[in-house]
């Protein structure tokens, strides 16, 4: 590529900050299997942290509970998401710029507050706060991101594919099904998988809208974390990690799936 | 009617009804959003300019002292540090993201990688990482015990509940937003650019500050909001790395909802963190805009 | 006229978006078997034109009739309308395979299963794709070239009454550009499909059209054939646009028999009769650099039309020499392009070079008077 050799001082920077990075999560993942239970001594393996989350009831609820609340909101925020998405890049309406530009505000809001106004209007609503409550609340931020993913794919995609088919003989219904549908499959499955990756690692918004007995897996490792709970925090950590890291890669290869418009030559 | 028939009916009403198959299209989603996200932000402001009332709660009248409290020498202090913090977290985010930035746009064959190991910390539960730190930072962290192992000290040093373990934290939670915009923009240079300045004469400094710096300025300004913004609501790492010590104004809002039960005061303190983020918000897109206007990409 | 409608007729058609005028009072007739192109720069509504043809647009309310056929398709889907396209990046669908691309308007058109491969396999030998290492193929797999036989494939397969085709060469390397056109104008020839062609490239409608439609800033600038286009270019904008032109103006003083005689900024000229000039009117001709010689200034054939000029000058193009002169137009200059056979440099070189005082000179009935000077 280019002749200009990068200069060493930066390189070994930019290895520090790698390292800053990517360091503490290792030593995370390296001590769950730490046998001591106190302090970072290392005095064997051990996997014995990760059998104690079995029996650890509360783990079990929040794992459960993470993953009723990642599906349901996954599922509702990613059809609602491509079908916004879509209104948006194939129909022409008044005030669609507007839309648009309202989609980023959700995005833009801090956490803290989405939590809090969404605490006020349940409380003023009498509604009872549990599962329902945060799957609202993951829904509601979570649209706007599936949106921004499925609309970037949409925008990408040629339009003449579709005008071909429909020169081709296929009706309105049909270019969707044969067409849209399938191409724009990637798109969508990566904005669900970004959906079910922040409804899974949420915990600001969730902390204000969970009830008794709903309380997902980052409201208990926060319980966790405050009350110092030994090694089990590295096991669950560690496999919140490993969860994230699965979604994450798959998220990215389908992103990058076969590219949509041919290059001319 | 057959079903063919019926086909073409719809598929004509649906030509004829662009505009309103489109909001067909929008009503479920724009409905959730404005229910749950519009709905709950307008009712919070009105809350912030509601008496309080018992048990948290407000009552009915109009009054703006939740707002004149923030005059109070506390508040004031606790808003400029949430300002200051944020500012020196984004800076500090800028310093050590930018060459993290510029080396994975020059790198050729580990570039998808490099890339991968900035977006991974990206997408990691943000209260992992920021027990992670708690791991290496406490007085029984790694770091302590390994010193004093060494035997560097004699004593733990206090690192966990300080102002730097909250700086240390936010820059850790938020530098991957600064490294992502600012790589997009470098990326999408023009090499031949920088041959060009070569060939009339431009040293390497001269060449990064007269050339890349300003070309890439839009995942500067870019980096710099997504770095900003969260900072200004952040919490948790206050929360958890700061101890109760170093309240920034999420630690204020969460404790008028939780321990203080002073609704009000903690809707006025939330929609104050809105105003920030939408004035950040408006500062970036003027920046911006200038920036189209000059032409640069 | 016969009986028979013509395959596409256009008749005063408008279409506008928002308040951009994309086409004005478009009207042209497309009979059947004929290989039509609409030729003109970016921007001047060729394609939107095609667009309104297939059925992507709708014209205006009130804005004119599309036709197809003598039919009415105003209102009609594309679907509805039984069409077949090329397009200009080819719109192949990249999930499916060239034979699934291929065999899509059969299914679409309820063609019978069993019916399909030998169709598909027909289609591709046609545009010369060998179906037994190209029909499992995916379209990334292909190259330029293959991507656009297939995309006429998928195209043919359909035995359309009328194809349309949106610059579908402009991609690929000029070489094949050339044998391209030769093969479509083959198809074309061979098949009695109507081809109907959108092209920016004057070269590329010259060689394979046999009328063509020239666009300018959303109208038709001309209707005719090749030979029309290029040999009686009715405005400045035909003129220039397809081939080289050189342009004279001046005021029309008297009559002569054959013609007029033009007063010009750079000497007086005669020009033939032409509806548009009167006594006194305003003359503008177009003269192509071949029509046109370069003499001594002493030695200019008698009869004709002669401008004094200097040579400033001489261009080397192989089959051709171009000799650039400079003729005074008003205060300044102007350049004017004289073609010259090359008859070998190295054995006959030509006496011009550079400073040399020449004139240039035509014969007057070798022009096109311009309608609008």
């Amino acid at each position: 590529m280019h002749s200009l050799k990068l200069p060493r001082w930066l390189v070994a920077f930019v290895a520090l900050v790698y390292a800053f990075l990517h360091i503490p999560l290792l030593v995370l993942v390296v001590f769950s299997f730490n046998a001591s239970k106190y302090g970072v001594e290392w005095t064997g393996f051990t996997t014995h942290w990760y059998a104690r989350l079995w029996e650890r009831q509360d783990i079990i609820d929040g794992l459960k509970a993470s993953v009723v609340v990642g599906v349901s909101s996954t599922l509702i925020s990613t059809l609602l998401g491509t079908l916004m998405a879509l209104a948006i890049a194939r129909h022409e309406f008044r005030g669609r710029r507007l839309m648009e530009a309202f989609l980023y505000i959700p995005i833009v809001t801090p956490e803290i507050v989405v939590g809090i106004s969404l605490l006020i209007l349940f409380v003023l609503l009498n509604f009872p706060l549990g599962l329902v409550s945060i799957v609202i609340a993951h829904v509601a931020f979570n649209i706007s991101f599936v949106v921004v993913v499925v609309l970037a794919r949409l925008q990408g995609m040629d339009r003449n594919l579709e005008e071909a088919a429909m020169i081709l003989g296929a009706d309105e219904f049909t270019t969707f099904r044969r067409i849209t549908v399938p191409l724009l499959w990637p798109g969508i499955l990566s904005g669900a998988m970004l959906a079910f990756t922040m409804s899974f690692d949420d915990y600001v918004i969730t902390s204000f809208v969970t009830g008794t007995g709903s309380s997902t897996l980052p409201i208990v490792v926060y319980t966790m974390v405050r009350k110092n709970i030994e090694p089990s925090i590295n096991a669950i950590s560690t496999i919140i990690l490993i969860i994230t890291t699965i979604l994450i890669f798959a998220a990215d290869r389908l992103g990058r799936d076969k590219p949509l418009v041919h290059s001319a030559d | 009617m057959n079903p063919f028939a019926l086909r073409q009916r719809a598929l004509a009403w649906f030509h004829r009804h662009k505009e309103t198959q489109a909001w067909a299209l929008l009503a479920p989603g724009f409905g959730w959003l404005v229910l749950f996200f519009l709905v709950p932000i307008v009712i919070m402001f009105a809350y912030s300019v509601m008496p309080r009332g018992e048990y948290g709660g407000v009552e009915r009248g109009f009054t703006l002292e939740h707002y004149a409290r923030f005059m109070d020498p506390l508040y004031i202090k606790i808003l400029w540090r949430t300002l200051e913090d944020s500012t020196i977290c984004t800076v500090a985010c800028l310093l050590t993201g930018y060459p993290v930035a510029y080396v994975i746009a020059r790198a050729t064959k580990w570039r998808n990688f490099l890339m991968f190991l900035v977006i991974l910390p990206f997408w990691t539960s943000f209260l992992v990482r920021t027990f992670a730190m708690i791991f290496l930072l406490r007085d029984t962290g790694l770091i302590n015990t390994m010193l004093l192992k060494l035997g560097v000290i004699t004593e733990p040093i206090l690192m966990l509940y300080t102002p730097f373990a909250v700086m240390l934290g936010l820059v850790y939670g938020f530098l991957p937003f600064m490294i992502l915009p600012i790589y997009a923009s470098l990326e999408k240079l023009d090499l031949s650019l920088l041959e060009a300045a070569e060939v009339l004469g431009a040293k390497p400094m001269a060449r990064f500050f007269r050339v890349t710096l300003p070309l890439s300025m839009p995942g500067v300004v870019a980096g710099s909001l997504l770095v900003f913004i969260p900072a200004l609501g952040s919490f948790l790492t206050s929360d958890l790395l700061g101890g109760a010590k170093e309240i920034m104004i999420g630690n204020l809002v969460q404790n008028q909802f939780t321990t203080a039960r002073n609704w009000p005061f903690g809707s006025a303190a939330s929609f104050i963190v809105m105003a920030l983020v939408l004035v950040a918000v408006m500062i970036y897109l003027r920046v911006r805009d200038r920036d189209t206007e000059l032409g640069a990409h | 006229m016969s009986d028979i409608p013509p395959v596409v007729e256009f008749t005063g058609v408008h279409k506008t978006f928002g308040a951009y005028r994309a086409v004005v009072d478009i009207n042209f007739q497309v009979q059947k078997g004929e290989f039509f192109s609409i030729l003109g720069p970016s921007g001047c509504g060729k394609t939107t034109t095609l667009r309104l043809l297939a059925g992507f647009e709708e014209p205006d309310d009130n804005g004119g009739t599309v036709r197809i056929a003598g039919e009415v398709v105003n209102k009609k889907r594309p679907y509805e309308r039984n069409l077949a396209m090329v397009f200009q990046n080819y719109a192949l669908f990249p999930h499916l395979s060239v034979e699934r691309n291929i065999a899509f308007g059969l299914e679409m058109r309820k063609v019978p299963s069993a019916e399909i491969p030998p169709r598909v396999k027909k289609a591709m030998e046609m545009v010369r794709l060998d179906p037994g290492q190209f029909a499992r193929r995916m379209p990334a797999q292909l190259s330029g070239g293959q991507r656009q036989r297939v995309a006429l494939a998928r195209a043919l397969v359909l035995e359309p009454t009328i194809l349309l085709l949106d610059e579908p060469l402009g991609a690929i390397d000029l070489k094949l550009r050339k044998e391209m056109q030769l093969e479509l104008k083959q198809l074309n020839k061979q098949l009695g499909t109507t081809f109907v062609y959108v092209t920016h490239d004057q070269e590329e409608a010259l060689t394979m059209s046999d009328r063509i439609a020239v666009m300018d800033n959303a109208r038709v600038a001309q209707l005719g054939t090749p030979a029309e286009i290029y040999e009686c270019p009715r405005t400045r904008f035909v003129a220039k646009f397809i081939g080289e032109s050189n342009f004279f103006e001046g005021v029309a003083q008297s009559q002569g028999p054959d013609g007029w005689r033009v007063d010009g900024s750079g000497g007086r000229f005669e020009v033939p009769a032409h509806p548009s000039i009167t006594q006194g009117s305003k003359v503008a001709i177009a003269v192509r650099p071949e029509w046109l010689d370069v003499a001594p200034p002493d030695a200019v054939p008698p009869g004709e039309n002669a401008i004094r000029g200097t040579v400033t000058d001489v261009i080397y193009l192989g089959e051709t020499l171009h000799v650039l002169v400079a003729v005074a137009d008003g205060e300044g200059e102007r350049r004017v392009t004289v073609a010259v056979r090359n008859e070998g440099q190295l054995s006959r070189p030509i006496r011009w070079s550079k400073g040399d005082a020449a004139v240039v000179c035509w014969k007057p009935a070798d022009c096109q008077v311009l309608e609008d000077a």
